[in-house]
């Protein structure tokens, strides 16, 4: 098998999953009960969030089922502080559906929403975005990379000119997809979510990041768990799986990253030296673990289904799109037209991945292209 | 009370048959014993034209009803009380099953419709009519008689060995009891036709095969996962089925390359009716089935109809031929697999569908068209590879 759809889901680390077998098996207690069993099972959550806390410089995190929970906590808890102020919300128009969609729902509630556009590259317009950013601004989202073209956006620079314009401003980031492929630490933002199948950790868990500068008004109650902020029993094996994948995945980190541009890179190379009419679909600066190309005069989900047939696996844009016509909602912001969008493939590598597979990639790849484009389906 | 649930059934046309009926009857207690099949404890018998059903005390009703009534054959299900056939336990349980029911509905009126199937029980159907009906008006409180317009209607069944006392008639499908009627097979698109169509000849009594084309990998296999989730809905209702799955994209790929684009659909469709008459024969159908409605859709208007049956000999039934797409869409929803059949996926005649396909199609375009291709060997090739897939009821 050919995993090539890294940005979807990740192959768990054996690590991993033998950390939450063995938690699951004898670590089962509730960290809320008062007995020693439970008392272990607390400090399991403790350990496990202060690894994870150190992953970037937010001093506060809650775990949450998810990057979708932690997106839209996000979002819906800075709406909910200023739900009786006239307040303006500033996106993108790239983001994941965990935030667009909540996002829409602030604007149904009949709030003011801006959506800001993307070049050609996939990169926010931070003119556009500056010039939108004012007083009455009560939150920003932007992901930190976008998950269909790797487009690393920037980030620290939003964050410098939230400080300068409106220092009230929250700042929030979607680094679902950046999380264990770069490093964290310095990111100016208030608010960062990520999730834990995403870096070989499991499915079901995330979390958001938090700093002092607001209190998120807690959207799940009950028992007071999380500080009273996400209330439900803690997933210990899972939390102690995220925390465990996070610090496998940030060793040997820049190895991994050379390795990750070269598999990038030779992929891409081989392509265009096998195929014609491909266009290479986001900017030069971008996650290394992320190839989005257009192979022009065919249609993507054939292609998949076509070489899925050799274990090859990849994928045309987000598996989670929202776009009912299925032309992907980032690729058109980025000006690509229809057959572009159509033909468009994403690679997405991991560790895992090496050179001799990319070579049977690229194999089957222009054997199936050439095949489609002979055939065409008409339409 | 009793000690089971009892469920009267009614055949429907099974009834009017000749000195057939006993081998219809047969056959439906075997088909509404087979709907049962997983309840535990449940019998089923035939006695003077009717069905019997019984099940444990705990069976839920609902679900014995949703069963049965999805059987061919069957006119409709009541559940009933069940008593000693003389006058006194007949008023006792009546009142009792009128008390019980007035908890939960309250009806104000009511009245007694009677039937004497033993034509010896010494009181005449008008008359035990009366005498139940003046029990129950003593027996339940705040209950009148009306005639005319009564809230509901208790039925008295007076049998030979036993009576029956019961309220509620749920109509099922009527038809005939699947098995009773030869053996067909349907081309199984995965839209809202087929599904359909299949229905319709399997309440004829007809016993289903399908065949399902598909294109992979220009259809995906969710395609496939959607057309089984369909066949297994319609099981319910024509038992088990025997799918055939074949890719047809060797022969689209022919077809494209070699003959002209606004034919492609029509050539395709005479490929789907040759391999599914070679598929029929083998697995000894007697007539092909498809969901075909004229006028629908550019392959099926008349002219594109008649190239296509052309190239078979075996008779194709096309039960929907005069429906309009809305009350197709109704009966979709009825047979529940409305919401399956629509479901976004590609299916094998989208994938090369022409920008103008051929609507007038004349017999001898298609030959001319098909000579540039080895049609037996095409045919025999599907056929060959083609996977069968049992889903069961």
């Amino acid at each position: 098998m050919i995993y090539l759809d890294n940005s979807a889901t990740t192959r768990q680390y054996d690590e991993v999953t033998d950390r939450i077998a063995k938690v699951s098996r004898e670590e089962f207690g509730n960290p809320s009960s008062l007995h020693s069993l439970g008392l272990d099972a607390e400090k399991l959550v403790k350990r496990s969030r202060k690894d994870l806390k150190d992953k970037t410089g937010l001093k506060k995190l809650i775990f949450t089922s998810g990057g979708t929970e932690a997106d839209n906590m996000a979002v819906f808890s800075v709406a909910r502080k200023y739900r009786r102020a006239n307040k303006k919300y500033i996106t993108t128009k790239i983001e994941h559906p965990a935030v667009l969609e909540a996002m829409k729902r602030l604007e149904m509630d009949g709030n003011n929403v801006i959506y800001i556009p993307v070049d050609s590259e996939g990169i926010v317009n931070i003119e556009v975005l500056e010039k939108e950013i004012d007083k009455d601004t009560a939150l920003v989202s932007v992901m930190t990379v976008n998950n269909e073209t790797g487009a690393i956006q920037p980030i620290n620079e939003i964050g410098k000119i939230i400080k300068e314009k409106s220092p009230k401003t929250i700042f929030h980031t979607d680094a679902v997809q950046a999380f264990g492929k770069m490093r964290l630490k310095n990111l100016n933002a208030d608010m960062i979510s990520i999730s834990g199948h995403k870096f070989h950790g499991p499915k079901g868990i995330g979390a958001l990041y938090l700093n002092d500068k607001f209190n998120i008004l807690p959207y799940i109650v009950g028992g007071g768990q999380e500080s009273g902020l996400r209330s439900g029993t803690e997933n210990v094996p899972s939390i102690c799986g995220i925390s465990l994948a996070a610090d496998m995945s940030y060793t040997n980190f820049d190895k991994k990253m050379k390795k990750l541009t070269s598999l990038n890179e030779y992929l891409y190379e081989g392509l265009m030296s096998e195929l014609t009419d491909i266009k290479l679909n986001g900017p030069q600066n971008r996650l290394p673990s992320v190839l989005n190309v257009s192979f022009l005069g065919t249609r993507a989900e054939v292609l998949i289904h076509t070489v899925e047939q050799d274990n090859i696996y990849v994928s045309t844009g987000s598996a989670c799109s929202a776009n009912k016509n299925g032309d992907s909602d980032v690729l058109s912001a980025m000006g690509l037209n229809h057959e572009e969008i159509e033909g468009a493939i994403r690679f997405s590598f991991s560790e895992f991945n090496s050179i001799s597979e990319m070579d049977i990639v690229i194999d089957r790849f222009a054997k199936a292209v050439k095949r489609f484009r002979k055939l065409g389906s008409f339409r | 009370m009793n000690e089971q649930n009892i469920y009267i059934v009614r055949c429907g046309e099974v009834a009017l048959k000749g000195t057939n009926k006993p081998y219809f009857e047969r056959v439906l207690v075997e088909r509404v014993k087979k709907s049962l099949k997983d309840i535990e404890n449940a019998t089923v018998k035939r006695l003077e034209g009717l069905i019997y059903v019984r099940t444990d005390k705990l069976t839920p009703e609902i679900d014995v009803i949703r069963r049965v009534s999805k059987v061919f054959g069957v006119a409709s299900i009541s559940p009933a009380i069940e008593c000693e056939s003389n006058l006194e336990s007949l008023c006792k349980v009546a009142v009792e099953y009128m008390n019980e029911f007035m908890e939960g509905n309250r009806p104000k009126t009511f009245k007694i419709k009677s039937k004497r199937a033993d034509k010896n029980f010494p009181t005449k159907s008008p008359e035990i009519a009366k005498i139940i009906g003046e029990c129950v008006l003593e027996g339940c409180k705040d209950l009148k008689v009306d005639v005319h317009n009564p809230e509901c209607v208790l039925f008295v069944d007076v049998r030979h060995d036993k009576s029956y006392i019961y309220q509620d008639k749920i109509k099922g499908f009527g038809g005939l009891p699947v098995g009773t009627n030869g053996k067909g097979l349907v081309l199984f698109s995965g839209g809202i036709d087929s599904p359909v169509a299949a229905f319709m000849m399997a309440k004829r009594g007809m016993t289903i095969e399908a065949v399902h084309y598909h294109s992979y990998p220009y259809t995906s296999q969710r395609a496939q996962e959607k057309v089984e989730e369909l066949v297994r809905i319609i099981s319910q209702y024509c038992g088990d089925v025997k799918l055939h799955v074949v890719n047809l994209l060797p022969i689209q790929e022919q077809i494209v390359e070699n003959c002209p684009e606004d034919q492609t659909t029509l050539l395709v469709r005479r490929f789907m009716m040759r391999i599914a008459e070679k598929i029929a024969k083998d697995n000894e159908c007697m007539m092909l089935i498809t969901g075909e409605n004229l006028g629908q859709v550019a392959s099926q208007t008349a002219e594109a109809l008649v190239v296509t049956d052309e190239t078979v000999k075996l008779p194709v039934m096309r039960p929907l031929i005069g429906m309009d797409k809305i009350d197709i869409m109704d009966m979709a929803h009825e047979i529940e697999t409305y919401e399956t059949s629509i479901l976004p996926y590609e299916d094998c005649c989208t994938v090369f569908l022409p920008k103008h396909p051929l609507t007038r199609p004349r017999s001898f375009q298609m030959v001319n068209s098909e000579s540039k291709l080895d049609v037996e060997k095409l045919v025999s090739d599907a056929v060959q590879s083609a996977e069968t897939v049992h889903i069961k009821e």
